[in-house]
């Protein structure tokens, strides 16, 4: 592994070195080093035309982690990746997933990964995702993380995504089904400048009493950039549901935000909230009368917000 | 320090491009003491006087000195290097900042814990459950008020404009508040300039001036309390009150 594909994983998995637990590190199309433990299994997909590992995680796996960090380095390369996770009853696991680009050339580099979890009846999961690209190159790099999520009975499961930097184009699909008592929260946060696209898209179906989920999008959009951000959540059962996207908007960029909650029956309760506007005036006042100029107050603020 | 001369200010009207409302008229005014408060009616132009202070506000007129210099073209950056604090009389609210990042910026070095939390002790607030809070829309309004002095601290620069700094705060804080004030002049050597309606407040001024309608309408030392007190309401509306029709 060389400088750069070290930084790459550094920053998407905040790896420095092999990680404990079990891991799948994917570089430039192959799994290039890996490791199982007595609870979780990662094998390789036989399925012809669908690339990818199965991680299968036993009932009962406590305070264990899964690392699988993805890099590109190559300039050119376009895969789809199929991970899918089965997390056993009564599980608690955290699982970091993460994909990093260099693209140095001028064609373009794409990753598609497609995230499917069964999370396992009262099993409980955290899944951290980063995305990041770098390069001076002509070439674009494109992110597409799909996530399917199917919970169980009583699991819950939290997802944090971050897209920091340096993806010019991304589109994210989360989907979601949920069982009585599960719960879902997703924390996303987006940064996007220069021409970048990010489209992201929840649907999260609330099948099951007492079913809930809480989707939370804070974003900036900076440059010339464009973001839009839909959140279908369908409460189908007597359940909670909600959707928050908050988003700064800078300079020439352009923000939609589409919400869509539907009520199939009586004893949902489902809110969206959606705030996009410029840096609130004040907040940069604020800030320079303490003695920063106007740029630094606004980068005080905006490192803030995606806190 | 700081002086203020003929200063007017006419406020934009977006309806009425040559229009406006002159919200302050000629204004003289001089804070060398240790201690000036600054009081008169609702409206009368306070805030809007700290706001031109600070450089939030550009006057429409006249000229700003500060320690000698003319410091009316000077951005609000320029003039809190040159050692002017102004403390909001609405203070303003951030997602994902934390108090102990406000007290940072303000004390323009690396702060540890125990500094913050020193700060935050002399307003009032109990350190360690606020130095890592968030300064959002979760803290009340009292709890925002001082932080916000609290900051100002942490600056201690040679000039502090407090606007209102006792609303929202509870009567037990405000005694210890007071005593905040009286330390702050010698820890900084320098001046504060107050915007205050309480009594306790302009009994421990150096000096007191009035703003009504715009114009400073009396100055004095705390021998002009009792006058300011016993007098009449000020005259808010001439239709109203029956005077001058
Ligand atoms: N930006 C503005 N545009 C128009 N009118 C304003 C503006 N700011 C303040 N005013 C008006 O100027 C007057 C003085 O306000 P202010 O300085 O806030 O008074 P005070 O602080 O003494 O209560 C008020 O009548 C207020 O409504
Ligand atoms: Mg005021």
């Amino acid at each position: 592994m060389d400088a750069i594909e070290r930084d790459l994983l550094q920053k998407v998995a905040d790896l420095h070195d092999v990680p404990e637990g079990a891991y799948n590190i994917r570089e430039n199309g192959q799994s290039v080093a890996r490791s199982s433990t007595k609870n979780i299994e990662i094998v390789t997909k036989t399925e012809e035309g669908k690339p990818g590992i199965d991680i299968i995680i036993q009932p009962y796996t406590k305070n264990q982690s899964v690392h699988i960090p993805v890099i590109l380095s190559k300039s050119g390369l376009k895969e789809s990746v199929y991970n899918d996770f089965y997390i056993g009853e009564g599980a608690d696991v955290l699982i970091i997933a993460g994909c990093g680009i260099h693209n140095c050339g001028n064609q373009n580099s794409e990753h598609s990964g497609i995230h499917t979890f069964h999370v396992g009846k009262n099993a409980k999961i955290k899944y951290v995702e980063k995305h990041y690209a770098q390069g001076e190159g002509t070439g674009e790099k494109i992110m597409n993380p799909t996530t399917e999520i199917y919970i169980d009975e009583g699991g819950s499961m939290e997802m944090e995504t971050t897209q920091i930097k340096g993806v010019d184009s991304t589109k994210r699909i989360t989907t979601a089904k949920l069982a009585k008592n599960a719960s879902l929260v997703v924390k996303e946060k987006l940064y996007t400048h220069g021409k970048q696209t990010a489209t992201t898209d929840f649907t999260v179906d609330l099948d099951g009493e007492g079913s809930s989920a809480d989707l939370v999008s804070r974003s900036v959009a900076a440059e010339n950039s464009h973001q839009a951000f839909t959140a279908v959540i369908n409460g189908n059962n007597k359940c909670t549901g909600h959707s928050e996207c908050d988003a700064i908007v800078m300079d020439n960029a352009t923000v939609t935000a589409l919400p869509a909650l539907t009520a199939n029956n009586v004893d949902a309760e489902l809110i969206h909230e959606a705030a996009i506007g410029k840096i609130a005036g004040e907040q940069l006042i604020k800030l320079m009368s303490l003695g920063l100029d106007e740029a630094q107050a606004e980068e005080y603020i905006i490192q803030g917000f995606l806190k | 320090m700081l002086e203020l001369k003929h200063v007017s200010f006419t406020a934009k009207d977006e309806q009425n491009k040559d229009g406006g409302k002159e919200i302050l008229h000629d204004v003289n005014l001089t804070v060398t003491e240790r201690f000036v408060a600054l009081t008169g009616p609702n409206g009368g132009g306070k805030s809007t006087l700290a706001k031109i202070i600070a450089g939030i506000y550009q006057p429409t007129s006249g000229q700003i000195l500060f320690n000698g210099e003319d410091i009316t073209s000077l951005s609000i950056t320029e003039r809190a290097k040159k050692g002017i604090s102004f403390a909001f009389q609405q203070p303003v609210r951030f997602k994902g900042i934390t108090v102990k990042d406000l007290l940072t910026i303000a004390s323009d070095k690396k702060l540890s814990v125990s500094e913050a939390c020193h700060y935050l002790s002399e307003v009032g607030l109990c350190a360690r459950e606020y130095v890592n809070r968030e300064v959002n829309a979760s803290l009340s309004g009292g709890e925002l008020k001082r932080i916000e002095i609290a900051t100002i601290l942490a600056r201690g620069t040679a000039l502090s404009v407090f606007d209102e700094p006792e609303a929202g705060i509870d009567l037990w804080s405000f005694n210890s508040l007071i005593k905040v004030f009286e330390n702050l002049h010698q820890k900084i050597n320098g001046s504060i300039l107050i915007i205050s309606h309480q009594e306790r407040i302009l009994n421990i001024a150096d000096r007191i001036i009035v703003l009504a309608d715009g114009r400073v309408t009396k100055t004095g030392g705390r021998e002009i309390l009792p006058e300011l007190l016993s007098g009449s309401r000020p005259k808010t509306c001439a239709v109203l009150t029956g005077e001058g029709v």
